[in-house]
């Protein structure tokens, strides 16, 4: 696939954001006791930080998490996986929960910079830290090299594992990691992939990682 | 999951304190230490762990490694498995732990889990992670299933009739050669156990998997100063290559002059109940003749006691491969 290609592509994830946005006024009143934040950081741009006073979750605790640069200052029950917190609570649904056990890395992101399963950490151990999800490292307009390198390298097929792989491939680039590609396959093994892209994706990683 | 009260203390003090009034720090405790979350949380989303408390010792200073007056290496309690792997200390002269390390779980796993956390590693074992199925470890007196049902994966060292329950650590295999002292802070103040000390055998109380008490919390580790010349190997056999939990381990430091063994520490993850040293397999192999032949008497003797399951009698001879193999290549390195 040539750039021209990728460029001709739609500007936008616009099911994304029709599903985002219709079901936030749709469902509203059945979701919101889940999602305390889900207008403000899904459809607004502000740069401020987004508020939720919360609705009456018992037990609910304040916390602010740093998400893609954005400080959200939300209450949750101190059971919020870090990944339902982003998915539910601050609505970036680009992390995807897989196993929801630490089996499948489905869920990576990064904090601090290193990459993590969101599933098995709590929201509240993460107060103030650096958080970086899928949509905070490029968007459509302007793909991270290594999302760029997945479109052109076919590296997904269905695509639910995808955002885990490129978070995965993402801080790999500064990990210890010898050449070749056995070397790439070892430290993706953590990141499964049903589909069986995995040719695609050592292809699209070993990519962007001679690039470099 | 059980609803739970997240402390973060602000001190070590503090975190002892809280922790001392739990009723167990064993199978059951309502106050727990939360390090890496990866072992724990999983559990707690299955309904195995149910702390009231959960207390966060993340941001305690407990994250360095540092050199020890006497040579050794001191390693806190907090720090993360790929930082411990890959220190240029750990893999220059502790290269055995290193490639334990490395050989255990994912990247994204390794870092998030703590040291002080994967000495603490609950076992795999289904019926454990199963409350719909009895479990001497989850719930004493309940049974175990494990030993006529599905076991091909459990222990066949240091197992009971009440549990065959293997643990899983890669990190422990390797910290028993290396003759690592745990440090322990409690409400009595602190203590060090030798690794080989620390684990408990299941005998007829599974649910108590360390001597730990109430309060007491893992500071840091240390190791003793290198063995010179002595060559490192951690090899592990399992049902796929990367990210899976081992069949079979071996982690061999092995010290040879003129051809001879003059050292040799041994010791086998994935077969026993706890992290297995091999005092047998390292008395059959000093003072001999480092060649296979040797390698192989010394991996029968590490066998020796292995009473094998059901479904898990093929690790008897795999353990065996796995070991000689291990210390083949370690004489040749």
């Amino acid at each position: 696939m040539s750039d021209d290609d990728l460029k001709s592509r739609p500007p936008s994830p616009t099911r994304r954001k029709f599903l985002l946005t219709s079901g936030s006024s749709a469902a509203a009143s059945l979701v919101a006791a889940y999602v305390p934040a889900f207008t403000k950081s899904a459809a607004g741009e502000s740069d401020s930080p987004s508020t939720s006073a919360g609705p009456n979750i018992e037990g609910a605790v304040p916390i602010t998490l740093r998400i893609n640069g954005k400080d959200h200052k939300l209450q949750i029950d101190p059971r919020t996986t870090l990944l339902d917190c982003i998915r539910e609570t601050v609505a970036l649904t680009g992390t995807k929960k897989g196993c929801d056990h630490g089996q499948c890395g489905a869920c990576t992101v990064h904090v601090n910079g290193r990459r993590v399963l969101s599933c098995l950490n709590l929201a509240l151990m993460h107060d103030g830290e650096e958080i970086t999800t899928v949509e905070g490292l490029g968007t459509p307009e302007a793909m991270h090299p290594m999302q760029a390198s997945f479109l052109a390298w076919d590296a997904y097929q269905c695509g639910y594992c995808t955002s885990g792989q490129i978070m995965s491939a993402v801080a790999l680039l500064k990990e210890p990691c010898g050449p070749d590609d056995a070397a790439v396959k070892e430290l993706m093994s953590g990141n499964i992939c049903r589909c069986g892209a995995y040719a695609n994706i050592v292809d699209a990683i070993q990519q962007v990682r001679k690039r470099a | 999951m059980h609803i739970f009260e997240f402390i973060r203390p602000k001190d070590s003090a503090a975190a002892i304190a809280a922790a001392a009034q739990s009723k167990t720090a064993q199978q059951g405790a309502d106050v727990r230490f939360m390090g890496g979350g990866t072992t724990l949380i999983d559990l707690m989303k299955l309904n195995v762990e149910t702390p009231d408390r959960v207390l966060d010792i993340n941001r305690l200073p407990l994250d360095k490694i540092e050199a020890t007056p006497d040579g050794g290496l001191k390693i806190g309690a907090t720090v993360r498995n790929s930082d411990l792997a890959n220190h240029p200390k750990v893999q220059r002269d502790y290269l055995v732990l290193s490639q334990a390390i490395l050989n255990g779980a994912s990247a994204q796993i390794r870092n998030m889990a703590t040291v002080g956390g994967n000495l603490l590693q609950r076992t795999r074992c289904m019926y454990f992670r199963d409350t719909a199925m009895p479990c001497n470890k989850r719930e004493p007196g309940s049974g175990c299933p494990a030993i006529t049902g599905s076991n091909r994966t459990l222990a066949i060292l240091g197992a009971s009739e009440h549990c065959i329950a293997t643990n899983p650590s890669d990190m422990c295999v390797a910290m028993a050669v290396l003759e690592a002292t745990i440090h322990i802070q409690g409400s009595k103040g602190s203590r060090a156990i030798p690794i080989s000390d620390f684990h408990l055998l299941p005998g007829s109380t599974p649910n108590r998997e360390t001597v730990l008490e109430p309060g007491d919390l893992i500071t840091h580790v240390t190791l003793p100063r290198p063995i010179a010349g002595s060559k490192q190997v951690y090899l592990k056999l399992r049902d796929r290559a990367s990210y899976e939990f081992a069949l079979v381990s071996a982690a061999v430091v092995l010290t040879i002059a003129s051809g001879n063994i003059t050292r040799a520490r041994i010791a086998l993850g994935g077969v026993g109940t706890k992290p297995w040293r091999s005092p047998e397999a390292e008395a059959a192999l000093t003072s001999k003749v480092a060649n296979d032949a040797t390698f192989r008497q010394g991996a029968e003797a590490a066998l020796r006691g292995a009473k094998p399951q059901s479904e898990n009698g093929f690790k008897i001879e795999l353990a065996k491969r796995c070991l000689a193999y291990a210390l083949h290549t370690a004489a040749v390195s």
